[in-house]
């Protein structure tokens, strides 16, 4: 059984693989892959929650839930109905059939990544999972990307979600717990994204250029309340990796946006890369002080899988399609914490992983 | 080991600046919220006992007091209920989980969130989740003080 | 009589927040929990009536002390030592518990009818 499973493993490998990829000089130092083949960015797709769609981005939101129960028993299984919605919403704009889907990656913050599981199971598609806390979406964007890439499949779905009820669940106290945050803190953002990669474009002309793996980076930060501060160093590894291997700096970006540091995190952030040697300007942005204004009370802004997701996918797709902006560079930060390692007096690991986004 | 080291003096470093350029909350004003919102709480409870002393005046202070408790403990775990009791606590702080409101705000909203996974292994299970600490300290540490008490009468 | 009311509602305030004030500290301050200032408050009671200070505290600040937690400490304290007294030994196991069974009684039961009737509700 073996044998015969691993002889169509290499019959797949010589038949599809792409005399391209052989040419590549991948050196194990190098964090970075451009992607030779094109991967368009064909369609995305962002619902959020009532807290969301009161913000600053509001208008530029697919679906605004005004109950973020949806009208269900539970907030899991309203947070599984908004990562559906956004699956069914993408694949739906970008003019694919059902059929022609190749394979879905995506995760989300629960345990076992569960909502996402759960939406899998209704497709009959390829489905894997990844768990990468806040960049998840960043991750499954260069799964998806490596799989067309590669010649292995043509379109292929990521999307993420979270879910203000259920982190708080997860992560910290019970809803109707009274319990005062501290200012530093961050707010789940309630909400789900999805984007459809493809092979082919459609006319927008929006690609995936490159993309930056993160490693895993621990400065020693043990406050849960305080994830900006935990994540700023990992997002600051990747981005100083990303323009020494690229030869760039932050000046080509139009755009560089952060998922979810929050203020005071990206603040660090701005600290951290100045003493690295770059600055970053007006270009640098953070989707979590972007979806909630400051008389919102979410402290230093949003956080979740969920927040970049949504974010990336409306407003900064929105604004490569009008061609305001020709290159982003997109990093979503995650925290790799469990509730019970932070009980054990573990340090908050954390890792972020970039893509760059542009439009010929 | 002498990179472990710098690690070490890396990870010191970068969390002293983050606690100099971490805000903290205004002191004085959650100081002052903290008094308003505790204060109030225990003048209910006051109002609540001098109501029971005056229309049960047969009832002795102890049994008073219970009555007290149990009608505080009552009410917090009504507003939580309705949602109310975390938005006072979330501006009164220590003000709100202090008083023994505070003790029943926990109990209840353990027991309500956890009602999706059924009243038995949801509820029942996750019902002392948030006050068990007290619950639990409190019973070990007033035995001590019991055995205490008793060995002082006994050497004494 | 009523501005003996007053004085002692104005004391009850004031001691009572002065005890929230505290705690208040002590989240900003360092990096405790509620859970653990919680139980540093509670054992507070349990100390402070053990060695019988909090009787006469009771006396002049009456709800000011025992509606924070640490009258809850001090309830289980002296359930202990007089049922430690009255059955020996055994009795500091159970006298905690006895006395302050009518509120966590009451705790456990209404909030598991409020259980049955609300849901928890996200936040804005």
């Amino acid at each position: 059984m073996e044998k015969i499973l691993c002889k169509a493993k290499n019959m797949l490998r010589t038949d599809t693989i792409n005399p391209v990829i052989e040419n590549k000089s991948l050196s194990p130092k190098k964090q970075t892959i451009s992607f030779n083949n094109p991967v368009y960015i064909v369609s995305s797709m962002s619902v959020v929650g009532q807290k969301e769609g009161k913000g600053p981005l509001k208008d530029y939101f697919d679906i605004v839930y005004l109950d973020d129960k949806l009208k269900e028993k539970t907030f899991e299984k309203a947070e599984t109905i908004m990562l559906k919605k956004s699956i069914d919403g993408a694949i739906k704009k970008s003019g694919l059939e059902f059929t022609e889907l190749d394979c879905m990656i995506g995760g989300d913050l629960l345990n076992q990544i569960t909502s996402s599981q759960y939406v899998a199971r209704e497709y009959s598609v390829p489905f894997l999972g990844v768990y990468s806390a806040c960049s998840t979406m960043t991750e499954s964007l260069i799964l998806g990307s490596i799989l067309i890439d590669g010649g292995y499949f043509n379109n292929v779905v990521c999307s993420t979600c979270s879910h203000f009820a259920t982190a708080e669940r997860q992560f910290r106290y019970p809803l109707e717990y009274g319990c005062q945050r501290p200012p530093y803190a961050q707010w789940t953002v309630t909400g789900a994204g999805s984007m459809v990669l493809s092979s082919k474009d459609n006319g927008d002309n929006i690609k995936i250029k490159q993309a930056t793996l993160g490693k895993v980076i621990d400065f020693g930060t043990s406050d849960l309340n305080n994830m900006g501060a935990a994540m700023a160093p990992a997002a600051c590894d990747t981005l100083v990796a990303l323009f020494t291997e690229t030869n760039t700096r932050p000046e080509d970006y139009d755009f560089i946006i952060t998922g979810d540091l929050g203020k005071l995190g990206s603040d660090i952030l701005r600290e951290l890369i100045r003493e690295k040697g770059f600055n970053l300007g007006k270009n640098y942005h953070d989707c979590g002080c972007l979806i909630f204004d400051i008389t919102q009370k979410c402290y230093q802004g949003g956080s979740g899988a969920g927040c970049s997701a949504t974010v990336v996918g409306s407003f900064i797709l929105d604004k490569l399609k009008k061609g305001e902006i020709k290159n982003v560079a997109y990093l979503a930060t995650g925290a790799l914490m469990s509730s019970q390692s932070c009980y054990q007096g573990e340090t908050i690991p954390c890792i972020s992983h970039a893509v760059i986004i542009e439009r010929c | 080991m002498k990179n472990s080291e710098q690690t070490k003096r890396r990870n010191e470093r970068y969390n002293e600046y983050v606690k100099s350029i971490t805000p903290l909350s205004s002191t004085l004003k959650s100081l002052f919220h903290a008094f308003l919102i505790g204060g109030t709480i225990c003048i209910l409870g006051q109002l609540i006992a001098e109501t029971y002393h005056f229309f049960l005046p047969d009832l002795d202070l102890k049994m008073v007091a219970s009555y007290t408790s149990s009608t505080l403990i009552t009410l917090a775990i009504i507003l939580t209920g309705l949602g109310w009791y975390d938005i006072i606590a979330r501006a009164g702080g220590a003000g709100a989980f202090l008083p023994i409101t505070g003790f029943a705000n926990a109990m209840s909203s353990a027991s309500m969130e956890f009602k999706t996974e059924g009243l038995i292994f949801g509820t029942s299970v996750k019902l002392f989740s948030v006050v068990g600490p007290v619950v639990v300290n409190g019973i070990v540490w007033s035995t001590i003080a019991g055995l205490v008490r008793l060995l002082w009468s006994v050497i004494f | 009589m009523w501005w003996e009311l007053i004085l002692k509602l104005l004391l009850v305030f004031i001691s009572g927040g002065l005890l929230c004030v505290l705690a208040e500290i002590l989240i900003i301050k360092t990096t405790l929990t509620p859970a653990k200032i919680l139980v540093i408050f509670l054992i507070a009671g349990i100390v402070l009536e053990t060695f019988g200070i909090y009787k006469p505290l009771l006396n002049i600040f009456n709800a000011g002390v025992s509606v924070p937690i640490v009258g809850f400490g001090a309830g289980l304290a002296e359930g202990a030592i007089k049922y430690a007294t009255e059955y020996g030994f055994i009795g500091a196991f159970a006298g905690g518990l006895l006395n302050t069974a009518f509120g966590v009684g009451v705790a456990v039961v209404v909030s598991y009818i409020i259980t049955l009737i609300f849901s928890p509700k996200t936040k804005k």
